[in-house]
């Protein structure tokens, strides 16, 4: 038996074992299956990390070798190289590594803090060839920033995601030339710093509503048909343009990671793609915990340690006398606003609720509705799908709440 | 000199190469690609016919029945996966009924086994998620999957383990006649053999025209595919075929042997015998006539779409023929895959008549150690191979939960892959949900590693389809 036992040791992973660590746990494991800790942002080598957390710009390694030396300090134990097969319902954790074999390890406590992967190429359905030189962007990070080889010279990438956006970047600094961005819907993904650093300040064209139609070449992609797309999306044929190059990059969306999560039963958000789970990020079943880009995907890693942190804590409370609540409010949107997290509010304690828009709206006005009455209103300039927002409600304005909607009005 | 070259390292071609390797006889086996298995083999209805399709009397149906019943045993010596999960053409109305009817009466006179036509009733306790339109369906209990490439690359391993040559990006160009025998060249390369075996598939006619057969052509046609997620293999248990009209078989759903959900292939003839490109009316129709089939097919879980090459002959049959030593094998389009490892036996037996004396070898061995076979294992049996050997500790590809002593394996065994699809067709690594996103820059190292190339010279499927242009801050 272990206490807590978190799955995953990128930022999500290594801020709840610390967290759990400075509320008392001492007996826990930290299981990662790549080769050190870290997760993602080891290849993030960019810098624009920790801006909110330690009011400075760090990059993606310095960011998370200041949560690992946190973890040595507290001699937190962590197996790396390890990967988990299954987690069970009562909590049977399966596993396997070179030196240990398959083993099990029965836990009192789970955090879940898988991190997210990128949607592929399938998904898209584009026609034509399958050549090599299509890469989802955070591959093609990973062949750069990791292994010091160019994916390609000539770069179209598919989508604006921050990845790309990144990327685009990156590939550019490396030599490489990026002919532009397509971006399938009229706004970008991506958050609007990226969009100024990583293409305007390098003159790097985005352009919204396209798309790539078809993919050319045999054995190395040798070009790229793009088109506009009408309000449907469907391609617009008589704007349809060849562009050459040898390689297409995708960024078109990051996925939660959550097949061990649905292994284990638990019941995911369609939205997020995440877990369901309350104010401290418990899932459906007791003592899971889920946190970071696992339960949805984040735009700040910033905001991964906080949430790692009150599902940390909250571990800790369940392990040492078990989480009590004193209330059952469910969190809906009205379309507009797509999701929250958490989703649930099971006990009135001062809450930051995290939520992304549906669309770009300029001047719009957010309202929080508690039982049907209008809890707060909030105004905003401009919100965008690619930022994420976030409120805070009271214990005072949660308490003996029902249902608790969020909605969005442009004014 | 070899006493047989067979060219064309397809199914057709790993069939003869392992039916000879069981004689005392040197076998090289000729392909012009990086690996086998990358021809109409590589991308197509992975079925089972049981047999009711073809013309009574037609070479395809004689070959395709008796494929069908060898190949259960030749997927268990060469321990790759088989699943007779049986075959429903479904009919929507009184002419598809009597179409049935007609298909019922043909594949009894073939000699198909078990054929009836059930009615609704009987389908929707049979598979539930039929659509609601279908009204009755011929069953077919013998129809049966595989995984066309992991068939093609065992057999070929196996009868390179029996002493077989494998000789790749070899694209054959010219042949001479020689006094016993003939000599193929690839450009400068050439190879010597007694006997030759034609099965270059798309390219048959081609190598004929080689010798001055020029009877026949081949042209491509083509069948694009979308596969989905492993999570909806389930869905259906059988191969679900519309009932055929004179628009063509139509657009089949069926589940793999690895459990995903394959929805296709398209009917459009083609000029270009390279162009495997799919196309946005080809995904339309999948969609619609899948959907036609099957209630609620998942297609929001695509994971890929692919695009395969019928060889259809001019004659509207398989050409199967031998005259001076040189067999042919031509337009061996669909029920080719089922019919391969009869068509493997019976090319050896002209081959026979054609004067190759057939010595049985003593130490054959028709089994070769399944490639899944530690994905299949008991986790003590999985805890014992790993204490051996750590490698089986490590999952490189986490989509597919592959490990990289089952990537090294494949790396190492015969056939041994050389490029990352090579790697994909063998373990299945970067074949999930994400497409190699994870673990192709590990994957491209451990090519790298063991076969002594530079990082950037690893390639996806060989020639210059390089996955890396060079170092950063170098292009
Ligand atoms: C869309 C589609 C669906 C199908 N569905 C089914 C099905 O469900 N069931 C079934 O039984 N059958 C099916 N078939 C048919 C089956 O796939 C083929 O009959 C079978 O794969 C043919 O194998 P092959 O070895 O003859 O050809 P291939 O696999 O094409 O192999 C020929 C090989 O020859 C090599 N070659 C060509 N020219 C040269 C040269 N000059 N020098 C050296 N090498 C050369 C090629 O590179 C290739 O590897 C389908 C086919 C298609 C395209």
């Amino acid at each position: 038996m272990t206490e807590l036992v978190i799955i995953g040791g990128g930022p999500a992973g290594m801020s709840a074992a610390v967290a759990a660590y400075d509320a008392g746990v001492r007996d826990i494991l930290i299981l990662e299956r790549d080769d050190s800790l870290g997760g993602i942002l080891q290849q993030c080598i960019h810098n624009g990390f920790g801006l909110h957390r330690f009011g400075e710009e760090l990059t993606g390694p310095e960011y998370a070798w200041r949560y690992e030396q946190q973890v040595h300090e507290r001699g937190i134990a962590y197996k790396t190289g390890t990967m988990v097969l299954e987690v069970s319902p009562d909590k049977v954790i399966t596993a396997t590594n070179p030196t240990d074999g398959i083993f099990q390890i029965q836990a009192k406590a789970i955090v879940l803090a898988m991190g997210c992967r990128e949607r592929a190429k399938g998904a898209l359905n584009i026609a034509g060839t399958r050549p090599a030189g299509i890469f989802s962007a955070g591959t093609a990070q990973k062949f750069v920033n990791m292994k010091g080889y160019m994916p390609g010279k000539n770069v179209v990438i598919l989508g604006s995601g921050d990845i790309g956006l990144i990327m685009a970047r990156r590939m550019t600094l490396e030599g490489a030339s990026v002919k532009a961005v397509c971006e399938l819907m009229p706004y970008s993904g991506g958050l609007a710093r990226n969009i100024e650093q990583c293409l305007n300040d390098f003159n790097i064209p985005l352009k919204l509503s396209h798309t790539v139609v078809e993919i050319h070449g045999k054995t190395r992609v040798t070009g790229v048909t793009i088109a506009k797309v009408d309000e449907n999306r469907k391609p617009i044929e008589s704007t349809k343009e060849y562009i050459e190059c040898d390689t297409l990059l995708l960024s078109v969306g990051l996925i939660p990671e959550n097949e061990l999560t649905e292994g284990a039963g638990i019941c995911l958000d369609r939205v997020t793609s995440g877990a369901l789970v309350d104010q401290d990020r418990q899932t459906q079943i007791d003592g899971v915990f889920a946190c970071g880009n696992v339960l949805h995907v984040h735009d700040l890693v910033d905001f991964v340690s906080e949430e790692a942190e009150i599902a940390g804590q909250a571990a800790a409370q369940y392990i040492a006398d078990g989480l009590d609540t004193d209330m059952d409010a469910v969190l809906h949107t009205d379309g507009k606003i797509r999701y929250t997290v958490p989703q649930r509010i099971t006990k009135a304690k001062d809450t930051n609720v995290y939520f992304r828009v549906a669309d770009v709206y300029k001047n719009a006005k957010i309202t929080v509705l508690k039982d049907g009455e209008v809890l707060l209103t909030k105004k905003k300039m401009r919100l965008a799908p690619g930022e994420m927002e976030s409120l805070k409600l009271t214990a005072a304005q949660l308490a003996g709440a029902k249902e608790i909607k969020f909605g969005l009005e442009v004014l | 000199m070899y006493d047989v070259a067979i060219i064309g390292a397809g199914v057709v071609g790993a069939m003869c190469a392992r039916t000879l390797a069981k004689y005392d006889v040197r076998v090289c086996l000729i392909e012009k690609e990086n690996d086998v298995a990358t021809g109409a083999t590589r991308a197509n209805s992975a079925i089972v016919h049981a047999g009711f399709d073809a013309k009574e009397g037609s070479l395809k149906a004689k070959f395709n029945v008796r494929g069908s019943e060898m190949m259960e045993q030749v997927c268990r010596e060469l321990g790759v996966k088989y699943k007779n999960n049986g075959s429903l053409v479904i009919g929507f109305n009184a002419e598809d009924r009597q179409t049935l009817e007609e298909l019922l009466a043909r594949g009894n006179a073939n000699g198909v086994k078990g054929l009836y036509i059930a009615e609704k009733e009987e389908l929707e306790k049979l598979e539930p998620n039929l659509s609601d339109t279908v009204e009755c369906a011929l069953v077919a209990p013998t129809g049966a999957i595989v995984c066309p490439y992991e068939l093609t690359i065992a057999a070929v391993g196996n009868a390179m383990d029996n002493g077989a040559d494998l000789e790749r990006n070899f694209e054959v160009s010219a042949i001479e006649k020689t006094e016993n025998g003939y000599r193929i060249f690839a450009g400068e390369k050439a190879i010597e053999a007694r006997f030759v075996i034609n099965a270059a598939g798309l390219y048959s006619d081609k190598i004929a025209k080689m010798i001055g057969d020029d009877s026949f052509d081949v042209h491509p046609r083509k069948g694009e595919y979308i596969l989905m997620d492993k999570a909806c293999g389930s869905m259906l248990k059988n191969t679900i075929f519309r009932t055929p009209s004179k628009m063509g078989k139509g657009i089949l759903v069926s589940p793999t042997v690895d459990g995903n959900l394959l929805a296709g292939p398209t009917s459009v003839d083609m000029e270009d015998k390279e162009n495997t490109a799919t196309s946005a009316e080809g995904f339309d129709k999948i969609i619609k006539e899948a959907c036609e089939n099957v209630k609620e097919m998942p297609f929001r879980r695509t994971i890929t779409s692919f695009c395969g090459l019928r060889a259809v002959g001019s004659t509207g049959d398989f050409i199967i023929k031998a005259e001076n030593g040189f067999v042919t094998l031509g337009g061996i389009e669909s029920p080719g895959l089922t019919s391969a490892p009869a068509i493997g036996v019976y090319a050896t037996e002209l081959l026979a008549e054609q004067g190759l004396e057939l010595k049985e070898k003593a130490d054959y061995n028709p089994i070769r150690e399944a490639m899944h076979h530690f994905r299949e294992a008991s986790m003590e049996e999985k805890n014992e191979i790993i204490k051996k050997d750590k490698s089986y500790g490590k999952i490189v590809c986490r989509c597919e939960g592959v490990t990289e002593g089952e990537i090294l394996a494949a790396i190492r065994q015969n056939p041994k892959a050389l490029d990352l699809d090579g790697v994909k067709r063998r373990t299945r690594a970067q074949m999930g949900r994400c497409q190699g996103g994870f673990c192709s820059p590990y994957i491209v190292e451990l090519l790298a590693r063991e076969h002594g190339m530079a990082y950037e010279q690893v390639t996806k499927s060989g020639r210059d389809s390089y996955i890396n242009v060079g170092k950063t801050k170098e292009v």
